[in-house]
């Protein structure tokens, strides 16, 4: 019998339904491994989490286990799950990352939080991001970098670093993340996991702490397809009174079509994906992954994405813009840090949002103010707009040409710390492949796909239309029934990981 | 449009009003909207911006300006759209407020009312919805202020006009108008005192014929009489900074209604860039026609329309019918008033005289009438069929104010006991009236002799002293009649 920590999600819920194994021994056996990996402790570590808290979680697994000797389980009763930093959660701290919200305690519990507690999922901690969920390095953290569990010196990716590097180190059978620009499917990609970022509007935002409002989606991150599947099946669903922009479509069941032939199937290849920013290595990977597809009845049909290096611009306008009115609540008066002895309103503000947010944040705020002001907005922000519906234009009409599209998650492996945060527009363009998909709202995700340079994880990203989150993890299920790259772990780096 | 001069200058005015909507909860949440609860009390996480909040739209809110959008007859948009306002104050949770720029949901209408004789129309620009801010208490702590987010995500209408207004009457005339229209639709409660109706005044003068002058805007005017003295002296200092040779500064500024004086707050030098953008949070706010429709027929019918249907309908001069259409309430009450008695006329009469009166001189608004309808109505049937004298009448309608009234009897069958306790009833029996009569004239020979002479005063005195004899009980047509019998 392998590990408890090998278990999949469906495994683990089976035995603890069965009472082979107990919900406490289970979250023990992970706040036992989480423990080296707060944030900030030492480079020994992955700084994974940012918050644990072993008395709720234990006391949330005695509840767990009762409801499983009740007969009254939740679909994932007792299996263990961390969240990003940047849900808020009534029983740990949240930051997102930030110095403005140190200490800072949500009374209510983000929806999607809610969503999986219900399922029975038993809460571990609050997991590091960047600041804001802005960054794709997880180097922005306020409270230390994540460090990725294949090679502690290179980024986990980001903004959902800390929850792809402690999925990566099994150090949670599942986390949460959020996906803005790519913040999923890169870390998943860089840490050799699988994640998916759901249609806009498919999962919740009640309890998100916003970055740009019209981007955000919550998703699942896991090791397989399979889990992913029962975890967004947990997610989703409707939440009308509390986030206008959920959409009004039922929860669905994303395991039913799981084992779903591949026979026939459309892969489109965007020729703009496969350029010269492509690391060969990447590419190699990819392309092993789908001789696999076509082994496996898919056909490959080359379709255009033209407008997939506008969407860089088009995002670092929209995206800033949007978090620079988000992040305005964030002000000293109600909640948060405030600035010591302010000498008058201004003073406060000013001290208050220069002390509270990182240095990457304030670029985003001072970007986004700029392209919405008065003589500026038609240029930036207008502008960006009209592009977005031509790229999301341009979706549609590629999809008439295939069912999935399939590309990178990002142009390289992940990269050694500190090796871009001192160019943040670098860090900017790797976004290229993952960009398109968010400006359009569509579903996306990132599946293992072997190893690349430096002995570190490639992804492959999926694309599919509106609600087809089915499709993707039947694509990816697939794959992963006939291939161990999902599978492959990280070789023991410390003695915590081990 | 005639313009009245003011020192040779048009006066120029544009109107922007807040209404209170009167909705149960917030525009964008869940939380009361009750004034004068106990600061922060009425303030949910989402109205104190709390991380992970979001809004969702009140649907009664929209109703309520489908309803306005109705009663002035403007567009009501098929796809409007929310935007924020960005700026930083502590009253301000989010550092933004959501509100409607560039596409409204109320578009265009206009607003008519009575200028004197003349009837005015002024154009509306838009009406669009947002939610107010808090409030910053500076007076309450040293050193400190004090902030109370109960009135932060409270639905306001803001409802624009065209610069169509030409004096200070004209304009608190408007004000009033709209008052009654969103008060009658029952939309907004009204009450000034309490904010739920706010008006800003935009005010220029100009020569006749010349484009308009640059505008300074009066906040916050919460009452009509401020209003129009706000305006005036606004108005004489504009003409007297031209006449002295300098250009008015685009400003927004305040009246203090203890100098009578308005002085800026701030001009346009430091006007804040909003950064308005379409909010993400908030689809844009899409309105079925058949929504509209709905909302149609469940309207009520608005007071211009009542007042040309009770012209109409029964008979009542433009003035009656006017009065009787200032409320909701004053219009029921006429009309069931009528329905009891079928003297629309006589109604009237009683409402807007008597009633009225009463109810002036107790301070009390006509919900709070002691008198129902049916018992005027009954009241009434008695003087128009020669029971009671308009005199009379009074007695009964004061002992129905007092509650003398016999309880648990129907209208009619208590104004009739109220007759008979009080012995009111008309003398309509010619002899005793004759026999009165014939004592009076007996006892006032002087008078007859003066009106013999020709003093037609003396006929009045003694047709007071036959109703005086007969305890007011006479029927003062009978009592003409049969003086003039007698006296030849």
């Amino acid at each position: 019998m392998s590990d408890l920590h090998d278990l999949s999600l469906a495994e683990m819920a089976r035995q603890l339904r069965d009472r082979r194994l107990g919900a406490v021994e289970t979250a023990k056996h992970f706040l036992q491994r989480a423990a080296g990996h707060l944030a900030g402790a030492d480079s020994t570590g992955t700084g994974a989490y940012l918050a644990l808290d072993p008395e709720v979680t234990l006391a949330q697994a005695h509840a767990a286990q009762a409801r499983l000797d009740g007969g009254q389980a939740g679909v994932l009763e007792g299996v263990p799950v961390a969240h990003k930093d940047i849900f808020v959660t009534r029983d740990f701290p949240t930051t997102a990352g930030s110095r403005m919200l140190e200490g800072y305690r949500s009374p209510f519990d983000a929806t999607v939080v809610t969503r999986l507690a219900q399922a029975g999922m038993v809460t571990l901690g609050k997991l590091n991001c960047d600041e804001f969920a802005m960054g794709s390095a997880n180097e922005n953290s306020a409270f230390g970098v994540s460090r990725n569990p294949w090679d502690l010196q290179r980024v986990p990716g980001g903004s959902s670093g800390g929850s792809a590097a402690a999925v990566a180190a099994a150090l949670t059978p599942a986390a949460t993340g959020t996906d803005t620009g790519g913040s999923i499917r890169q870390p998943a990609s860089f840490c050799g996991i699988t994640g998916i970022k759901p249609t806009y509007g498919r999962a919740s935002r009640y309890g998100m702490i916003a970055y740009a409002s019209s981007l955000d989606q919550a998703g699942p991150m896991a090791r397989s397809a399979e889990d992913c599947a029962l975890l967004l099946s947990a997610m989703c669903g409707p939440d009308l009174d509390r986030d206008s922009t959920s959409l009004d479509v039922p929860a669905e069941d994303f395991s039913l079509r799981l084992n779903d032939s591949l026979q026939g199937l459309r892969i489109g290849l965007p020729e703009q994906f496969w350029g010269q920013g492509l690391a060969d290595d990447v590419r190699a990977a990819i392309d092993q992954a789908l001789a696999e597809l076509k082994r496996l009845g898919a056909v490959v049909v080359p379709v255009q994405l033209p407008r997939t290096e506008l969407s860089i611009p088009v995002y670092y306008i929209l995206a800033p813009a949007e978090a620079s009115s988000n992040l305005s609540r964030f002000d000293g008066v109600k909640f948060g840090h405030r600035a010591a002895d302010p000498v008058d309103l201004l003073d406060m503000y000013r001290r208050t949002r220069s002390e509270g947010f990182g240095e990457e944040v304030q670029r985003r705020i001072m970007i986004g103010t700029y392209v919405l002001s008065h003589g500026y907005y038609d240029a930036y922000y207008l502008q960006a707009q009209k592009i977005r519906r031509m790229i999301a234009n341009d979706f549609q009409q590629a999809f008439t040409q295939c069912d999935v599209i399939v590309g990178p998650v990002a142009p390289t492996v992940a990269w050694a710390l500190g090796e871009k945060s001192a160019d943040p527009l670098s860090s900017y363009l790797a976004d290229i492949y993952t960009l398109p998909a968010s400006l359009a709202g569509l579903p996306g995700m990132s599946v293992p796909c072997g190893l690349g340079a430096h002995g570190m994880p490639v992804g492959m990203q999926l694309i599919g239309n509106y609600l087809q989150e089915s499709r993707l993890l039947n694509v990816a299920h697939q794959l992963q029934q006939h291939t161990d790259w999902h599978q492959r772990r990280p070789a023991p780096a410390s003695k915590e990981i081990a | 449009m005639s313009a009245r001069l003011v020192q040779g200058y048009e006066v120029v005015i544009g109107f922007e009003t807040h209404a209170q909507l009167s909705t149960q909860s917030k525009i964008f949440s869940r939380a009361p909207t009750a004034f004068g609860a106990e600061p922060n009390t009425q303030a949910c996480a989402v109205d104190l911006a709390l991380p992970g909040t979001l809004p969702v739209m009140n649907r009664g809110a929209v109703e309520r300006a489908i309803q306005f959008g109705l009663a002035v007859g403007s567009h009501v948009a098929e796809r409007s759209v929310f935007a924020r306002k960005n700026y930083f104050y502590p009253d301000l949770p989010k550092g933004y407020q959501i509100s409607q720029f560039e596409i409204p949901v109320v578009q265009g209408g206009t607003v008519q009312f009575y200028l004197g004789d003349e009837l005015k129309t002024v154009r509306l620009v838009r009406a669009h919805l947002e939610e107010d801010a808090g409030k910053s208490l500076h007076e309450d702590f040293v050193g400190m202020s004090g902030i109370d987010l109960n009135r932060a995500g409270t639905p306001l209408l803001e409802i624009v006009t065209e610069p169509d207004i030409r004096s200070s009457e004209e304009a608190v005339a408007y004000a009033k108008e709209l008052h009654k229209i969103v008060t009658w639709i029952g939309i907004c409660d009204g009450n000034m005192q309490e904010g739920s109706f706010r008006c800003d005044a935009n005010v220029s003068v100009r020569k006749p014929g010349q484009p308009l002058g640059t505008r300074r805007e009066i906040k916050n005017l919460n009452s009509f009489k401020f209003m129009q003295q706000a305006i005036d002296y606004e108005v004489r200092w504009q003409i007297e900074q031209i006449e002295d040779g300098h250009a008015i500064q685009q400003a927004t500024v305040l009246f203090d209604p203890d100098t009578g004086e308005t002085r800026a707050m701030r001009t346009k030098e430091d006007a804040a860039d909003y950064r308005y953008f379409p909010d993400p949070d908030l689809p844009p706010l899409v309105i079925a026609r058949e929504w509209v429709e709905d909302v149609r027929a469940q309207m009520r019918e608005l007071p211009r329309v009542m007042a040309a249907r009770f012209m109409d309908q029964y008979g009542l001069p433009a003035y009656d019918a006017t009065t009787l259409t200032q409320s909701q309430a004053m219009a029921a009450y006429f009309e069931a008033t009528t329905r009891a008695c079928q003297q629309p006329k006589l109604a009237s009469n009683w409402i807007m005289g008597e009633v009225s009166r009463r109810l002036n001189s107790g301070e009390l608004s006509i919900e709070q009438l002691p008198v129902s309808a049916e018992q005027l109505g009954a009241l009434i049937t008695r003087i128009s069929d020669s029971t009671l004298s308009n005199n009379a009448g009074k007695q009964v309608f004061d002992a129905l104010w007092n509650g003398e009234a016999p309880a648990g009897q129907a209208a009619l069958a208590q104004v009739d006991a109220l007759i008979e306790a009080k012995g009111l009833k008309q003398m309509n029996d010619s002899s005793a009236l004759e026999a009165i009569v014939d004592e009076v004239l007996a006892a006032n020979a002087d008078n007859v002799a003066q009106y013999k002479a020709g003093k037609d005063k003396a006929f009045n005195a003694l047709v007071g002293q036959v109703m005086k004899a007969s305890k007011g009980k006479a029927n003062p047509q009978q009592v003409n009649a049969a003086l003039k019998a007698r006296l030849g």
